[in-house]
């Protein structure tokens, strides 16, 4: 094929050149920024149908955009979950306190203290209000932009940081990247670096949960990008053929590292949608409405724990920063985007809803903002203390050879010595602690 | 091998497979079998007949065709705290599932540090010598045990069989179950051209009734001898023995029954005992388990080394259909590796 060139086409033959499409994102470096073609309903305007419907009811909500908070900060239509001041509080400040903590690990690795930090400013809402929307007790299968959960699940953060410097207080001792969390306590599932795998296991997590007859649901999150893994529709045809308690979270950030959300479909199809062909429920929220995703997920939860099946949610936010702290979104899409994004931000438009109901203020909101600061700095000492990345204080040595299997194998043994003996040729004075 | 007063019966290997789920799904509410067709049907080769209507739907059911979402859903539903015991119905179907087994599944213990494992057994036919093609037939155990965090089962007889299952369900760690589907019925020798002896002639097929393990990592001795060890798996360690038999050769034959956790200390002292060692696996030959065998007997062997160890293995082709027995590492590749080591 490669030796004839595209446009030619066999002799004889009337048939145009096919031309192979390959998708382009509408802005780049420099562009400016027009998101007229987004259609963004008002708020309030979707149909909200009862959480035990038939899931085709559900069908132009995937299409739609759920949103709950109007453009003068007042919570309205039939998404409104109506909750009270005091729980919105305590979101706005997990928000906050989870933008504060990725602030301060951001720096931290450039100052060298660990190798590698993701940020999910701009998609606090997706996880967080999620969080709140379900049973401390249902299980979440995150993917890595998912920290917003576990502070919500109130994980401590100086944990959290001692896992980002895999210091010898790392409860994960020191394997995993940093920021790849698994708490069995939170019932948060250990975060994997292959994407789109916690899917499936959800699906069964959930199946696991129904055969016992127990009352607890299993709720995941990918990314658009990792929406197209084969795991995803695996997971899709088990949680709808076992009609499992489960939901499915779609965080559409818009980009997955350099490439934007049509390389997993967007150009043809809300993500949202593909729940219809499964005949499973499916809602598309805006993202950083937090209001309006803590409605869906409620609603989803619900549903899924009265054994009405499961829900797929598209999440219709925007990574407002790098994938990670490896890349600059700089070098691939206009600066302007995350200026123009028109849903705005999740942590503003929650305070600002607080604050037209009378219920915070800016000064408020400051004061918690430098409190978060503090407090975010207080653990950062803390962790410290048990070192940070590449300092020499991490977990015994002979941990690295642990866990591969309940009980070590002579082969493990065997290579366990070597790395001793290893060690103790390059520096002849050290001892195991 | 354990000992026991149980009644023993005569069994097949699907016979001895089916007895192990049972009394496992019997002893243990936790045990959950799934796969494609497993349910009502009870499998393509039989070996969850009954299951389904003994223990109910919710324990025993079928799957979509969908090996990740087999084993994914597998490795979430033990997160949960089940036991779950999928069934690959080839393993030449288990690809689409792999990034679930060596980046989840193996993983999950050591990346959660202890706080979340797969305690799954993940059963599936294997081999060749059906007329299967290149779909039906291969040996990919070597893919496996190269995984930090898999172990690797071939049971060679219905007690092995029995007895290795029960212990592989018990296990907390991921194990990949692989059955010899040519022996299924019988203990193939590999001379095709002759009728196949049913295992109610084969010591191998008396399985006691009940509750029994064999501990994983813990080779049997099949057959001793003097003038040289085979180290097999499977059915090849039928037709080893056939082919030393035949020729008369005083072999020492071990059947590793577990790949991973490996019995180097059985393999160790017979090479050093023997001298000789013939490695012999279906599998294709460049980076099959042989390679790791050959270079552990070299390493711990090498100064009661008589003669360069031997492997005898498949061809580093597809498994193909019509030439199906010239790929076969019959008595023919055998014999003359034998003579090879009998003459050095």
């Amino acid at each position: 094929m490669a030796d004839r060139p595209a446009s030619e086409t066999p002799i004889g033959s009337n048939l145009p050149p096919l031309s192979l499409h390959v998708p382009e994102p509408r802005f780049r470096p420099g562009d400016p920024v027009d998101y007229s073609h987004l259609a963004i309903p008002p708020a309030g305007a979707q149909p909200r149908p009862d959480e035990g419907c038939p899931a085709s009811e559900t069908g132009p909500l995937c299409t739609d955009l759920i949103r709950v908070l109007d453009d003068s900060h007042q919570a309205v239509g039939p998404w409104d979950p109506k909750l009270d001041a005091e729980t919105l509080r305590r979101m706005l400040r997990v928000m906050a306190l989870t933008r504060a903590f990725d602030d301060r690990m951001y720096r931290g690795q450039r100052q060298g203290k660990t190798s590698f930090y993701m940020k999910c400013t701009g998609e606090e809402a997706t996880s967080v209000a999620s969080a709140f929307a379900l049973a401390d007790d249902d299980m979440v299968f995150p993917s890595y932009r998912q920290q917003g959960i576990l502070i919500a699940r109130g994980y401590p953060i100086v944990d959290m940081i001692n896992q980002i410097y895999s210091n010898r207080a790392d409860k994960l001792k020191g394997r995993q990247l940093p920021i790849m969390y698994s708490s069995r306590e939170h019932n948060f599932f250990t975060i994997s670096g292959n994407l789109a795998t916690q899917y499936p296991q959800a699906a069964g997590w959930a199946m696991a949960s129904a055969i016992r007859g127990d009352s607890r649901i299993a709720s995941a999150w990918v990314g658009e990008g990792s929406s197209a893994e084969g795991d995803f529709h695996a997971a899709m045809t088990f949680a709808t053929v076992y009609n499992a308690p489960v939901v499915f979270n779609i965080v559409n950030n818009q980009w997955a590292i350099s490439s934007f959300s049509g390389f997993a479909g967007a150009e043809r199809a809300t993500f949202a949608s593909r729940a219809v062909g499964y005949g499973m429920a499916g809602l598309r929220v805006d993202g950083n409405d937090p209001l309006a995703v803590y409605a869906a997920a409620r609603w989803a939860a619900n549903r899924a724990r009265s054994n009405m099946g499961p829900t797929l949610i598209e999440h219709f936010t925007y990574r407002a920063e790098g994938h990670s702290t490896s890349d600059d979104p700089g070098q691939y899409r206009s600066a302007q985007e995350r200026e123009e994004w028109p849903l705005g931000d999740p942590i503003m438009r929650l305070k600002r809803h607080l604050i037209a109901r009378g219920e915070w203020s800016v000064e408020q909101h400051a004061a918690m903002d430098a409190a978060l600061v503090d407090e975010v700095k207080a653990a950062t000492k803390e962790a410290e203390k048990n070192g940070i990345l590449g300092h020499g204080l991490h977990h015994p040595f002979r941990t690295m050879f642990e866990d591969v299997f309940e009980d070590l194998p002579w082969h493990l043994q065997e290579q366990s010595e070597q790395a001793m003996r290893e060690r103790r040729i390059k520096w002849p004075e050290w001892k195991e602690s | 091998m354990s000992e026991t007063i149980a009644p023993v019966r005569r069994l097949n290997m699907i016979e001895a497979i089916n007895d192990a789920l049972d009394v496992m799904m019997a002893r243990d509410p936790d045990v959950v079998v799934f796969g494609e067709d497993v349910g009502f049907f009870g499998g393509v080769f039989r070996a969850t007949a009954g299951l389904q209507k003994k223990y109910g739907k919710t324990r025993v059911f079928d799957t979509p065709i969908n090996e990740c979402g087999i084993i994914g859903a597998a490795v979430g539903m033990g997160a949960y705290g089940l036991r779950p015991v999928p069934e690959i119905q080839f393993a030449d179907y288990i690809y689409p599932g792999l990034d679930q087994l060596i980046s989840e599944a193996a993983r999950l213990r050591y990346r959660s540090a202890g706080e979340f494992i797969a305690p799954m057994t993940v059963r599936s036919p294997f081999g060749g010598g059906i007329f299967g093609g290149q779909t039906h037939s291969q040996s990919p155990e070597a893919l496996f045990t190269h995984v930090a965090g898999l172990k690797t089962v071939i049971p060679a007889t219905p007690y092995d069989a029995k007895g290795l299952l029960i212990s592989a369900i018990e296990d907390n760690d991921p194990v990949i179950f692989f059955e010899p589907k040519r022996i299924y019925n019988g203990p193939f020798n590999g001379y095709y051209d002759k009728p196949v002896e049913p295992w109610a002639k084969h010591d191998g097929s008396e399985v006691p009734e009940g509750y029994y393990s064999i501990p994983l990592g813990k080779a049997r001795i099949a057959r001793e001898g003097e003038a040289l060890t085979v180290i097999a798996y499977g059915t090849m360690i039928h037709v080893a023995a056939a082919v030393c038999a035949e020729k008369g050769v005083d072999a020492e034959i071990i059947d590793l029954r577990s790949l991973v956790p490996l019995d180097i200390d059985t393999v160790q002292k017979s090479v050093e005992k023997t001298g000789k060692c013939l490695i012999v696996h279906e599998a294709t030959r460049t980076c099959g388990f042989g390679a790791e065998l050959s270079a552990l007997v070299q390493e711990r062997c090498f100064y009661h080394l008589e003669a360069p160890i031997e492997r005898v293995t498949g061809f580093d082709t597809p498994y193909p259909h019509s030439l199906e027995w010239a790929y076969f590492p019959g008595p023919v590749r055998i014999g003359e590796a034998l003579d090879r080591l009998l003459k050095a």
